[in-house]
């Protein structure tokens, strides 16, 4: 059996509320000790690690991951992405359905799912909310569900039709698991390839409104406060990568208002602001936008105050053929799986103070919760065996030569990071050393 | 960031935009294309003897286009048009490829035009070539706004044979109006005179005009860019001293379907009439990049009246092109006719 000891670590497990020096035994997948430290010095196990001065915490969770798998596999494929989702200290991933084709269907689903994959870590997907990302006709939630569907989200679009997203909604509801919606109001942005403001008209480039984020976040919480009303039933709203003041404030007052919304930022959105772009550079150009600086401030008062439940890197792999086009051109997206835990130490925690516990919750605790997962996010005893182990104290730049993606679009590239994964574990099997 | 210090990045001799070019080197520019218009001919032709430069357009264009490649020509260069319409760029060559492609061929230096905002710092990237931007996108026109301010420097009361630095245009409004949205002449203007100490006022309605426009006001260039929307305000601002300039933009019709504003409102407040103009700023150079709609932005009689310098603007544009040819192919060259 492939045992593992983890011996003179600072466990930080908020689920649990330890925050102390721990050793910890796990065995057959399963976190299955958490001794005081030298309490485990009788157990033999096949695997030592001597985490002295390291953090040990639960493995990290993203909820919002592009693997280009099935269709794309010259972007990433679940191998490799789950390789970077491994050294980024994941262990548990969510793959958006926007392969090709977009996986809308069991059969897909399962075929994503399946062990033959070669995915590294626990690969979770959500997978379209209506058939094709069209954006017309609902998928069959209940039976995705059944074959282990943690969400829907026609991510990269927004579901745009009132009516389409009540449906969406309502289907959710009865499931435990949330409408993951990218909220952008696409009448609103056409042609657009960077934030709206004074450096896009500069760069002569157009640009995407405050509005087209807010007026969709807006329409959702309406919609969810309607379903709450007549139907009786309480559906989950997820709002992925929230990049703007405006749509965080909808956000909050709804949290307080008692529905049931939650929200995640991405790393760059409180790191970089549209001043990045610089010389058109592609690897700044996703979507949504980075914003401006007051934006980018609210993403951290967000964080700060608990508004925003967790934080998704919105790894989007492009190939370099496909970034080194005209910027308006270029695709939307950036890789950051393995330059997300280093910039959060780094901007959130050295940078604002933000406590090491509230970060690795935000991690993986949260991230976990909003997608129901049992057993994830925590290192509680019996909870299975993903575990993370990083120096909080290591700087070094991020070489994005070096990435386990099979893509290099990054802005971070030389990057400086805080805090440097030393182990990686999922289900008990050792997957990253660094 | 825009800026000197990731000029490096691009081959010298590059000109992609205005933003980032010191006094110094627009006063080189402008000392050098005095020099050649002055040289005889077959001096000027032997400048650029035998040297090979790529004319890359993917939009229409004719003064650009032409007097580019007259300047080339004028200079002893051998040139080559690269067109969308008869290149493999129609079978979907990328912009990368189709400039490794002139390179390999033999090109010294490429012109481009393009249609995407950014496209000449992709090609300067990709080729290590110097790359002269002749209008990307929204983006920038640089080779016009420096024809356009050799044109004031020539036609201004009082400012011909003035030392080139900060101050050279002290005293100066420049009115640019219209559809400074969709304007790379607009940006490239706004960036660039008040480096010589002038002050742009932007005037149109906030659909072609946003207040984002203020984002041309920056450090590199004093900040010395307003917004006012009122004409008639602004061309008695550039016509209370005798230094004005009214630059009127081409309004595209179809840019203004879904405005607030019909054709008829954008005609009344914003044509460039001869009562406006003598009742506003009866001195005020009348300026048009071109191509212009007579009868929209600019009554006919204003673009052919004694205001109006707008072919002097087409002949600067041939001679400024010179020099930046000059400097893209041979710094020393280039240094040779500066003083």
């Amino acid at each position: 059996m492939s045992d593992v000891l983890i011996l003179n670590g600072r466990v930080v497990d908020p689920a649990s509320g330890v925050a102390a020096e721990r050793d910890l035994l796990l065995r057959q997948g399963r976190v299955a000790a958490v001794e005081l430290p030298g309490g485990l010095k009788d157990v033999k196990a096949k695997e030592t690690l001597d985490a002295a001065g390291m953090i040990v915490a639960p493995g990290l969770v993203d909820v919002h991951v592009h693997l280009r798998e099935p269709g794309q596999t010259y972007k990433e494929s679940i191998a490799t992405g789950t390789a970077a989702a491994a050294a980024g200290g994941f262990t548990s991933v969510v793959a958006m359905p926007n392969t090709v084709p977009v996986n809308d269907s069991v059969a897909g689903l399962e075929w994503m799912l399946d062990a033959a994959r070669g995915a590294l870590v626990k690969l979770f997907a959500m997978p379209a909310a209506t058939f094709g990302s069209m954006g017309h006709e609902i998928t069959d939630f209940h039976e995705l569900r059944q074959a282990g569907a943690v969400g829907f989200t026609d991510d990269g679009k927004p579901v745009l039709h009132d009516a389409v997203m009540r449906e969406a909604l309502v289907a959710a509801a009865g499931i435990g698991v949330p409408v993951s919606q990218h909220a952008e109001d696409t009448r609103l942005t056409g042609g657009c390839s960077m934030n709206a403001g004074p450096v896009a008209f500069r760069l002569g480039l157009r640009g995407m409104t405050v509005e087209a984020e807010a007026r969709i976040v807006e329409r959702d919480i309406r919609l969810l406060r309607d379903i709450e009303e007549r139907d009786g039933l309480r559906p989950h709203l997820h709002v992925q990568h929230v990049s703007t003041a405006r749509a965080m404030d909808l956000i909050r007052n709804a949290k307080a208002e008692g529905l049931h919304v939650t929200c995640e930022v991405a790393p760059h959105h409180f790191t970089l602001t549209d001043e990045a772009v610089g010389d058109y550079d592609t690897n700044a150009k996703m979507n949504p936008p980075l914003r401006n600086d007051a934006d980018r401030m609210a993403m951290i008062a967000g964080l700060m105050d608990g508004t925003v439940d967790c934080i998704a890197t919105d790894h989007a792999p492009h190939a370099l053929f496909e970034k080194e086009q005209e910027f308006e051109r270029a695709p939307n997206g950036i890789t950051g799986l393995e330059t997300a835990l280093g910039l959060v130490l780094r901007v959130l925690h050295k940078g604002q103070g933000m406590a090491l516990s509230r970060v690795i919750a935000l991690m993986s605790a949260q991230p976990a919760s909003v997608i129901s997962l049992e057993g994830r996010g925590t290192l509680k005893l019996g909870s299975l065996a993903d575990v993370v182990v990083f120096d909080p104290a290591a700087e070094w730049s991020f070489d994005a030569k070096r990435s386990r993606s099979k893509s290099r679009n990054t802005p971070f590239d030389g990057a400086g990071m805080v805090g440097r994964v030393r182990a990686t574990i999922c289900e008990g099997q050792v997957v990253y050393r660094g | 960031m825009h800026g000197v210090a990731k000029s490096s990045e691009y081959a010298a001799g590059s000109l992609l935009t205005v933003a980032d070019l010191p006094v110094t080197e627009i006063a080189a520019i402008l000392a050098a294309t005095d020099r050649i218009e002055r040289m005889p001919s077959p001096e000027r032709a032997r400048m650029l003897a035998g040297r090979r430069i790529a004319l890359l357009f993917y939009e229409s264009s004719t003064r650009t286009r032409t007097s580019f490649e007259l300047a080339a020509k004028q200079l002893g260069a051998i040139t080559t048009l690269v067109s969308d319409k008869s290149s493999s760029i129609e079978k979907g060559e990328s912009l990368k490829d189709t400039g490794l492609t002139l390179r390999a061929l033999g090109a010294e230096c490429i012109i481009l035009r393009h249609a995407n905002s950014g496209a000449p710092y992709l090609l300067a990237k990709a080729t290590g070539l110097p790359v002269l931007n002749a209008g990307d996108g929204m983006h920038e026109h640089p080779s016009q706004a420096l024809l356009d301010l050799r044109t004031m420097l020539a036609k201004l009361p009082g400012v011909s044979g003035r030392l080139i630095n900060a101050k050279t245009l002290a005293g100066v409004t420049v009115v640019i109006t219209g559809d400074i949205l969709h304007s790379r002449v607009a940006r490239s203007n706004a960036l660039l005179l008040p480096k010589l100490g002038a002050k742009v006022l932007l005037c149109g309605p906030k659909e072609l005009l946003p207040e984002d426009a203020l984002g041309l006001a920056s450090s590199l260039n004093g900040g010395a860019v307003e917004i006012e929307r009122d004409f008639d305000k602004a061309l008695k601002r550039a016509g209370s001293q005798v230094g004005g300039v009214a630059m009127m933009l081409r309004i595209q019709k179809e840019r203004l379907a879904g405005l607030e504003l019909d054709l008829a409102d954008y005609v009344a407040r914003y044509q460039l009439t001869e009562e406006r103009l003598m009742a506003c700023a009866p001195h005020a150079l009348v300026m048009h990049p071109g191509p212009m709609i007579r009868g929209l932005e600019i009554q006919g009689e204003v673009a052919d009246g004694p205001n109006s310098v707008i072919e002097d603007q087409v002949r600067n544009g041939l001679a400024v092109r010179t020099a930046l040819l000059v400097r893209a192919l041979s710094a020393a060259g280039f240094e040779s006719v500066t003083v």
